[in-house]
């Protein structure tokens, strides 16, 4: 048990490395470097350009250096708490990104929660009454889920909500409580905002996780151990929940792993539409001004809290069941 | 003949029948996935000769008609009169005073007729040879069966081009992840050992990361000033990189699983080398748990160039894609003004349910002997 989350941690870690290399590829591929964008920007704003500044900026990013020690001083200075600065919002990335880390992981938490929580039941109950209505409804759903591509449902979604409810789903907080320090009232206002989202990340994952349950659990019933149990006269339902329901959740478990990244994906497409304040959102905006920096770091941020929750969801899975980590 | 040597007979053919015969009547019996097949060969043939089927060039500004609705195709006029041939109803064009908003309304005093295999203005068919007929129209007015958009193009012509874009990146794209799977799974599944390992490593790692943010990253470092085609390209690219995982996770799966069996054992004592042995004996083996793969990464394919192109750092005008075109439908007030811009949409959820509902049937008829 200790050698395989120690197994795991090293696996993490060379994941991570090899995750910053890629951002900082994604930095340095748009033509001209950081410096003389800033250069341009300050001169296009009128500004004075002092170049003992530019002079000292290069030294402090290594911009005179060659690509593989670049690296490494982006590294070092990363490991320091400096991210590099964003010129488009002329800010740090470190502050800009600290900022929406919390949005960002409560949206994944709370939609990776809720995806599970509806799964599981429906999954369940369509299996167990395969062929029923409500057998069918799901299906549909299921197919439709998959199909439908997050940012169109969100689309969707929120012209039905201005329909039907009269209010714009778009952002986390209406406007009067967007700048507003916490408070209860704008903990309600958050929470109406909240369903939109959640249901747009999680109906692709919501839709293959059920189908999955259903057809672990189909398989599952047909076991002879289930029909000895109900000869004995177990009741149906603590036989149900007792035997086959644990076994056939195994693969729901291990799809922890994968579940993570999708979400991630999802949340992300989905901010840009819904005007969320996490960082999917902030990474757009800085692709498209090509604020390398920015995105760059927002690419390995995303990254390395995919790798992480898939490493702490794998461990508790092993703690879940010890057969697994022989697989 | 009596009842029961039409069974036997009919036992008999099933044992005689080849896998392939056998996976074919098991895929025709699958009745959505033979829906899903009729669908994709409908969008395909609309999208390879998209030209013919368009009615108009795609990139033609009616100037006249900027926003204009759809145009109902009807039978049956204002007076009750049935036609035969369908028509359409001229369009004139009407000004709130108030809000200056441009209305489009119907004219019944004019019935355009639709006419088929009409000639129009000269165009490049496949941009190859000079084509002057296309598949419907009418002889003189407007005629925007899906509406226009802000710059008075017509939809339903920009719809065709988009269809043939939209489903020719998921075949160029599977087709990559194709070969890079095959490759690497191959030598992953084949070999062993050490070469294994990192391979598997490197195909977690890539599937542990987030696809959308890095297809986004890479997206939009593209070149400002590069080609269309090149644009295509780099986006295909870009999508398969990742595709091509899991592909290679069944090609090695399925590699492990035959290599032990007696016929490779046999071809290898036999003096067959390796290439013999993966392409003869091995790839036949597993080829439709492949077709199964493929058939269901190209949604995904269609799905993630869809939404690239929508943020608007996928494919970029002049070429048009469902996710270019949608981009048009990006805000509620727009959508709301003119829905019928999320035309496009409807098209890239039918595209990708047929492709599912065509992979599940695959995968049913795969295993015959289930």
């Amino acid at each position: 048990m200790g050698s395989y989350i120690f197994n795991r941690f090293c696996y993490m870690l060379i994941s991570i490395v090899l995750m910053s290399v890629v951002a900082f590829i994604i930095i340095q591929l748009p033509p001209g470097d950081y410096l003389s964008s800033y250069i341009m920007q300050l001169q296009a704003s009128g500004e004075r350009v002092d170049p003992a500044q530019v002079e000292s900026l290069r030294r402090q990013y290594g911009l005179d250096l060659p690509m593989y020690q670049r690296y490494f001083v982006w590294v070092k200075n990363m490991l320091r708490g400096d991210f590099g600065r964003s010129f488009d919002w002329n800010m740090p990335v470190r502050t800009l990104i600290a900022s929406r880390i919390p949005m960002t992981v409560a949206v994944s938490l709370v939609t990776m929660l809720f995806t599970y929580l509806v799964a599981i039941p429906f999954g369940i109950y369509s299996a167990v009454k395969q062929y029923s209505i409500v057998d069918y409804i799901v299906t549909v759903l299921g197919f439709v889920g998959l199909a439908m591509p997050n940012f169109l449902l969100a689309l969707f979604l929120m012209i039905f909500f201005q329909r039907v409810f009269g209010f714009s789903p778009g952002g986390l907080f209406s406007p009067e409580y967007l700048n507003a320090p916490w408070s209860f009232a704008r903990f309600v206002d958050m929470l109406k905002h909240l369903p939109v989202p959640i249901i747009v990340i999680g109906a692709s994952g919501m839709a293959s996780l059920m189908r999955v349950m259903r057809s672990s659990l189909l398989d599952e019933i047909k076991m002879k151990y289930v029909t000895n149990a109900r000869a004995k006269g177990l009741k149906e339902r603590v036989l149900l929940f007792r035997y086959p329901v644990r076994v056939a959740l195994n693969p729901i478990l291990s799809s922890i792993g994968w579940m993570f990244p999708q979400i991630l994906s999802g949340a992300t497409i989905t901010a840009i539409v819904l005007n969320l304040p996490t960082v999917g959102a902030l990474m757009y905006r800085a692709l498209l001004s090509q604020d390398m920096y920015l995105a760059g770091t927002c690419v390995l941020f995303l990254t390395v809290f995919t790798l992480v929750g898939t490493f702490i969801s794998d461990i508790l899975l092993v703690c879940a069941d010890p057969r697994i980590r022989f697989d | 003949m009596t009842k029961q040597a039409d069974v036997i007979q009919k036992e008999e053919k099933y044992y005689v029948a080849t896998q392939w015969q056998l996976m074919r009547q098991k895929f025709v019996k699958h009745k959505l996935a033979m829906a899903g097949l009729v669908v994709l060969a409908l969008l395909y043939t609309l999208g390879i000769f998209s030209d013919f089927f368009a009615t108009q060039d795609y990139q033609k500004r009616n100037t006249r008609y900027i926003n204009a609705p759809p145009q109902r195709i009807r039978f049956i006029d204002a007076d009750g009169h049935f036609h035969l041939r369908p028509f359409v109803y001229g369009l004139t064009q009407e000004m709130d005073p108030e809000t200056w908003r441009r209305t489009y309304v119907e004219d019944t005093s004019v019935i355009q007729p639709i006419r088929f295999f009409v000639r129009t203005d000269t165009y490049k068919f496949w941009g190859l040879f000079d084509a002057n007929i296309r598949f419907m129209g009418v002889d003189e007015g407007p005629f925007f069966l899906f509406g226009t958009d802000g710059s008075g193009r017509d939809l339903f012509s920009r719809v065709m081009y988009a269809t043939r874009i939209s489903l020719t990146v998921g075949l160029v794209g599977v087709f990559l992840s194709f070969v890079l799977g095959c490759v690497f799974g191959g030598i992953s599944g084949y070999y062993g050992g050490k070469i294994d390992m990192v391979i598997q490593r490197v195909i977690e790692f890539l599937l542990s990361i987030p696809t959308i943010p890095l297809w986004m990253a890479l997206a939009a470092a593209l070149p400002k000033d590069w080609e269309t085609i090149q644009i295509y390209f780099a986006i295909t690219i870009i999508l398969s990189m990742v595709g091509w995982c899991s592909l290679a996770r069944v090609v090695r799966g399925k590699l492990l699983e035959v290599k032990q069996k007696d016929f490779v054992i046999a071809a290898k004592l036999a003096g067959a080398n390796d290439w013999q042995i993966i392409t003869r004996h091995l790839l036949p083996s597993f080829m439709s748990y492949l077709i199964v793969s493929i058939t269901l990464a190209i949604p995904n394919m269609i799905i993630g160039e869809t939404a690239l192109s929508f943020l608007g750092i996928g494919l970029r005008p002049p070429v048009v894609s469902w996710g270019v075109l949608l981009q048009d439908a990006q805000n509620v007030r727009t959508i709301n003004l003119h829905p019928w811009l999320l035309i496009p949409a409807v098209f890239v959820v039918v595209a990708v349910l047929s492709f599912n509902f065509l992979g599940d049937g695959l995968r049913d008829a795969a295993d015959p002997y289930k």
